[in-house]
């Protein structure tokens, strides 16, 4: 079979032909002539293409998640229910994401609002919106320049987690998508979603050069603004065996390298601060509905988030390939700019988190120039533990934004080890980040400015580990280090 | 006439599009379903920042498989210039290029891939000249726009020499990306007979409509420009559309097919011009208790490659240097500069907040310098009475409620207890830091360039009482058309359902100002109300006649409800509009506006060059790290003066949204070009607005109640850019933050844009003893 099937807005299309480059929002304006979604960047910058598909969450159920259609190849939702805009309103009337932006006045230029009202329709049947931080990591993906965002905040309060009764909801009782196997080619182009692992070595031994794709976040951008027709595109979207989050016997995490960051967040919240905290401003709602842990980690980008979380948790590196399984520490996988320990052929499958031992501090921070939707000047994660004399055992400071990987300062982590862990090791400790790293000036940041973030995030550790030795973050917050207020 | 409790005028009202918006039908240009036939364009720019252009060669190109046409300044039939009032503005470059990213050729094709393909085939040879990438370069080169501009009033130099205390300085800004979500977009259709007609997205069609015609060489009697609306403007499509709309303009020509040119994000922003930097030099002189004895300030702007509106922002950076404050003697002078930058232009607030940014910082580094607090500073400064209220230009400040606002705000805005709050916690934190912060805005209304206030409608009524309205204005987001089609629906009586605002067309209303200065209501307004009132008054006697009351009283007729009333009966419009029909009453009316008595005289730098001042007020608190610079604006209180709102969610939507973007422009919006004048935050991946995260958590926006103006629409005050300002108080919040971590009695060392490192740098500043 070579045709692409997906149901747009309550009706089922199938096709061939069609570049398997396209993207869903070239779709929909060009071919569909539905231009209530509109391009704004065409890099999942500014939200205004935002759709909804329904996904399937780690506990195999149905849900809504918003997406920028800018960077979703049509082959990715082959299988797939999507809702655009114009699916919303009906003859019953507005849908309420739609009439609470009404309202309270949430749009002016509208040019943004459509993107708003589906990251809105998909908050609008969620059941975690339990903490007022979410609706502002529900919404920082839509870029409004008109509003001020106080009316858009309004609506969001109105309607998010109303979990209306209508035939949108009745999709969520029902079966969650199928599997989405696909070979489809159209011109030069093929895009290939293994059903099993099987199907993926063949299809690795027989294409030296395939790209493996999931959400892609990262990888769409190649098209949008470099304009590349890769060959073949191998996604790793239907394969089971790399997807969903495992708690091990002995505490270890388990998370599928094709694990949307959305649940790898949900999952976290509560019970590894660390990952929450970078995960919180990791990107927007619409980004972590598509990112996914393989994919930030394997592009082994200096600024790639996760990785300073799991270099410090000393997590392990689930690499699979034909001959099986192998595992190597988090801070073997990163080997240059860009290069992973990945052999041909190989995929990273999983990694593996350790619990954090009892006494254990450990935290992480994201510093950018822009709170939310930002790419990291400077991110860390540190962990420390210590004996019953307050002595560090073990270290493990990690940064991103400082060097060509993501990386641990050994020279800070030696001085740390074996001494009282207090401001004076901590500044001694910080003192030496200058043998590890050489950091680069560039529109986000100048060398200078990397090198005292870092150090004063140590600092920051220190002083916000005292009182609870592995801290979530506060709501409300000003710094990525909130601590230090005074006692008024 | 009577007013009627129905009247929607002073209400609540939804945006006029919010339901087509929250759908997704509403149409912006590159919406527009494609004609037959149509093609696509796609613009070659230059890849140096000066040079000799000694060959454009496009052979290549145009063999290329789907390749319609690729034009060169040669295929242009008319006027090769854009440039709205000095003309220094090639369309497409035919001897130089003056800037990286300049139009040089345009390829027009079946499809966005074949264009892209055709540009890259389109060979250019240059020889690179020196580029000017600065404004000290420019300054030191003498490279400038024009000669400088001026106002002064008082002796400066003898109130700088005995004052007590007497500092200098100098205050940046940085430029600014509009970042409208809709970029440029044109989509030019030929019609029989030699005509045209452009979609355009712009918020200046008869502009448009006029440069589209000099290029062709044709009169702009042959060229309709239409706006749907616009997916933001901001003033970037003040004059910034027209080159785009006149590219595709001549291809469509050209060829005699319609030709749609749309600019990605990253195009948009490395071809078009943005906020102007300025840099400022000043010397100022106070006395002990804070009083302004004397400034003396330069201004340099960097006007980039082309004159464009520059020297009228020039014109009103300096108007605005005084912002709410008497300066009893001062010499300010404008210089704009030539850079070999994209050409910078309009933006929200036109230069009044580069200009007040300066004044701004002269007060706080005063307060900061005598250990005073700044609001008190700010009050002690304000206009007053006279001779306390004469500008520096010699307008007088006659309806002043800075005073009114300051102690309604500072009263509701808990301001006194709050900073004793602030200071008290200051003084036990460790790494974060609060501060807080009393910001006035005075700005004034009408253009600077007279002539340019004046506007037209045309209302149409059919036979069956519904109404079409036409007015000069576009609508951006602001909310313009919704106020009109209030004013509408007020003066004749009629109901929403039954107005439909009609897009902005050049045949509709002719020679119209640009949609610009915040003056769209006010201006646009007056002759709405005009037209309708002449069709109201035709209206009258046949209503008379048909209700039975003696033509003498028909003055007691009263309009509302669709309908007529008079003595408890009532005719409804669509019989009242059939029967004008019968007895051959025209149903439709043109009305016009022109602001009176408005001059300025360039060479003496005095006049009354507004027709009245806008005011505001905001009180801002931040928090701050000092260990990451990181900050965040905890809670705002803004108390905004929009006269007698015609609109009242409108307007605070436009204070809000206006807020939010001065927010944007000082703290975290930075344009970074390279050394070769390449830009290098061209997309929002790089450039960071504002998102909701970044918006105040604790936002109280109020509009000054019981405050009518004199001689404008209903009492209404124009409200688009004056709020913008309103952001300046995050400086001076963040200022009083960072100068927490330091002596008292020392000038915070903190620029703008107040990004997390230029905050942090601050504060190591500061801690310096």
């Amino acid at each position: 079979m070579n045709a692409l099937r997906f149901c747009l807005n309550d009706r089922w299309l199938e096709f061939s032909g069609i570049a398997p480059s396209t993207t869903l929002l070239r779709y929909l304006r060009d071919t569909q002539r539905l231009t209530g979604t509109k391009e704004g960047c065409a890099e999942g910058d500014c939200g205004a293409c935002t759709v909804v598909v329904v996904e399937k969450d780690v506990e195999g159920k149905p849900s809504f998640r918003a997406v920028n259609s800018c960077l979703l190849l049509l082959p990715m939702l082959h299988g797939k229910r999507i809702y655009t805009v114009e699916a919303l309103n009906s003859a019953e009337g507005l849908h309420p994401a739609q009439a609470a932006l009404v309202e309270h006045a949430g749009s002016q230029c509208g040019y943004c609002t459509p993107g708003v009202v589906m990251s809105l329709f998909e908050a609008a049947y969620r059941t975690d919106l339990d903490e007022p931080w979410k609706l502002d990591a529900a919404l920082c993906g839509n870029l409004c320049r008109c509003t001020g965002y106080r009316s858009i905040r309004d609506a969001a309060k109105q309607v998010a987690g109303s979990c209306p009764k209508d035939r949108f909801s009745d999709q969520l009782a029902g079966a969650a998508p199928g599997p989405m196997q696909l070979t489809y080619s159209a011109g030069p182009q093929r895009f290939v979603t293994p059903g099993s692992l099987g199907e993926l070595w063949d299809v690795l031994e027989a294409n030296p050069a395939a790209r493996l794709v999931m959400g892609g976040t990262d990888l769409g951008l190649e098209i949008t603004k470099r304009y590349a027709e890769p060959a073949l595109l191998v996604s790793l979207e239907a394969l089971e065996p790399l997807r969903g989050i495992r708690e091990q016997p002995d505490g270890t995490a388990w998370l599928g390298a094709a694990t949307f960051l959305t649940d790898v967040e949900a999952w976290s919240r509560g019970k590894l601060p660390p990952l929450e905290r970078m995960l919180r401003y990791f990107g927007a709602r619409q980004v972590k509905n598509r990112a996914t842990v393989g994919g930030n980690l394997c592009t082994a980008s200096p600024i790639g988030d996760l990785a300073p979380v799991l270099l410090a948790l000393g997590a392990r590196f689930v690499l699979a390939s034909r001959a099986g399984e192998r595992r190597v520490p988090a801070e073997e996988f990163f080997l240059a700019y860009r290069k992973t320990a990945l052999g041909p052929r190989e995929v990273l499958a999983a990694v593996e988190v350790p619990p954090l031992p009892p006494g254990a501090r450990a935290s992480s921070y994201k510093v950018s120039k822009r709170r939310e939707m930002d790419i990291s000047t400077v991110s860390a994660a540190f962990f420390v533990q210590l004996d019953d004399g307050g002595r560090v055992t073990a270290a493990r400071l990690a940064y991103g934004g400082m060097a060509a990987t993501p990386a641990r300062s050994r020279s800070a982590e030696r001085v740390l080890v074996g001494n009282p862990w207090g401001l004076e090791t901590v500044t001694a400790a910080a003192n030496e980040l200058t043998r590890d790293f050489t950091p680069l000036t560039d529109h986000r940041g100048s060398a200078a400015y990397r090198l005292l973030v870092a150090r004063n995030l140590l600092r920051g550790f220190h002083d916000e580990t005292a009182g609870t030795p592995v801290p979530r973050l506060p709501h409300p917050h000003t710094a990525t280090a909130h601590v230090g207020g005074g006692g008024a | 006439m009577s007013s009627h409790p129905s009247s929607p005028l002073h209400r609540p009202t939804p945006h006029e599009s919010a339901h087509r918006h929250v759908t997704g039908e509403a149409l912006y240009v590159d919406d527009l379903p494609a004609p037959p036939r149509m093609l696509h364009a796609q613009v070659v720019t230059s890849p140096v920042a000066s040079g000799r252009l000694v060959r454009v060669d496009s052979t290549r190109a145009r063999a290329l498989p789907g390749i319609s046409a690729v034009l060169l300044a040669a295929d242009i039939p008319g006027e090769n210039n854009v440039g709205p009032v000095v003309k220094d503005e090639p369309v497409l470059a035919a001897e130089t290029v003056e800037y990286l990213g300049q139009s040089v050729a345009l390829v027009v094709g079946d499809s966005p891939a074949a264009c892209r393909a055709g540009a890259s085939l389109v060979e250019m040879e240059l020889e690179p000249l020196q580029p000017v990438l600065s404004l000290e370069e420019a300054i030191s080169a003498e490279s400038f726009l024009g000669p400088p501009q001026a106002i002064s009033q008082g002796e400066v130099d003898g109130a700088l020499a005995f004052a007590p205390l007497r500092f200098s300085g100098e205050v940046r800004s940085g430029a600014q990306d509009h970042f409208y979500l809709e970029t440029q977009v044109s989509l030019a259709v030929p019609e029989e007979g030699g005509a045209l007609k452009v979609y355009c997205s712009t918020q200046h069609p008869s502009e448009v409509q006029h440069l589209v015609a000099h290029a062709l060489g044709w009169g702009s009697h042959q060229v309709t420009v239409e706006v749907p609306r616009m997916g933001g403007g901001f003033g970037g499509k003040e004059t910034q559309a027209a080159p785009f709309a006149v590219l595709a303009s001549l291809a469509a020509v050209k060829l005699g097919r319609p030709v749609k040119l749309w600019l990605n994000r990253d195009q948009d922003m490395a071809q078009t011009g943005k906020r102007h930097p300025f840099l400022a030099r000043f010397e100022a002189g106070f006395d002990a208790e804070g009083h302004l004895l004397g400034l003396d300030a330069r201004l340099y702007s960097d006007g980039g490659w082309a004159t464009d509106l520059s020297r009228a922002i020039m014109d009103r950076a300096l108007f605005h240097l005084d912002n709410a404050y008497y300066v009893p003697a001062c010499r300010f002078v404008g210089q704009v500069c030539r850079t070999n930058l994209p050409s910078n232009t309009a933006f929200r607030g036109f230069g009044g907040p580069q200009g007040m940014l300066v004044m701004e910082e002269v007060l706080n580094r005063a307060a900061e310098r005598l250990g005073l607090d700044p609001a008190v500073v700010r009050a002690r400064n304000f206009y007053a009475d006279a001779p306390r209220n004469e500008t520096p230009y010699g307008q007088l400040v006659t309806d002043n409620r800075l005073t009114r606002l300051r102690a309604e705000l500072l009263e509701s805005s808990d301001y006194a207890s709050r900073r004793a709050q602030v200071d008290a916690w200051n003084r036990s934190a460790t790494h974060l830091r609060r501060g807080i912060g009393f910001q006035p805005v005075k700005f004034g209304i009408s253009f600077t360039t007279g002539f340019l206030n004046q506007a037209g409608a045309l209302v149409v009524m059919y036979t069956d009482g519904s109404v079409q309205l036409n007015h000069g204005g576009t609508e951006m987001g602001q909310g313009l058309h919704t106020k009109m089609r209030v004013l509408c629906e007020h003066e004749l009586g009629v109901c929403a359902d039954r107005v439909r605002v009609m897009n902005t067309a050049t045949d509709k209303v002719p020679n119209t100002s640009a949609t610009a200065a915040s003056s769209g209501a006010d201006l646009n307004g007056q002759a709405v109300a005009e037209a309708c009132a002449q069709l109201r008054e035709r209206l009258r006697p046949v209503a008379a006649a048909l209700l039975g009351v003696p033509a003498e009283e028909a003055g007691e007729l009263s309009f509302h409800g669709n309908a007529v009333h008079a003595r408890g009966q009532s005719v409804p419009m669509v019989r009242l509009a059939r029967e004008a029909y019968l007895r051959q009453v025209p149903l439709s009316a043109t009305g016009y506006y022109r602001t009176p008595g408005i001059h300025f005289d360039p060479r003496t730098g005095r006049g009354r060059p507004f027709h009245y001042f806008a005011y505001g007020a905001a009180v801002v608190e931040v928090e701050l790290s000092g260990l990451t610079g990181e900050h965040r604006v905890t809670r705002v209180d803004i108390l905004h003066d929009a006269g007698r709102s015609l609109v009242p969610n409108i307007d605070r939507g436009q204070v809000e949204g206006a807020f939010v973007q001065g927010l944007g422009w000082l703290t975290c919006e930075e344009l970074l070009f390279n050394a070769q004048g390449k830009l290098l935050t061209h997309s929002p991946d790089t450039y960071k607005i504002p998102s909701l995260g970044d918006a105040p958590e604790d936002f109280r926006v109020q509009l000054l109640e019981q405050a009518p103006q004199d001689g404008v629409i209903h009492g209404s005050k124009a409200v688009g850019e004056p709020p913008f300002m309103l952001a300046l108080g995050v400086v001076t919040a963040l200022r009083h933050a960072v100068s927490s971590f330091g002596p008292s009695g020392r000038e915070v060392k903190l620029g703008v844009p107040c990004t997390p490192e230029a905050v942090l740098r601050a504060v190591v500043a500061a801690r310096v003893r």
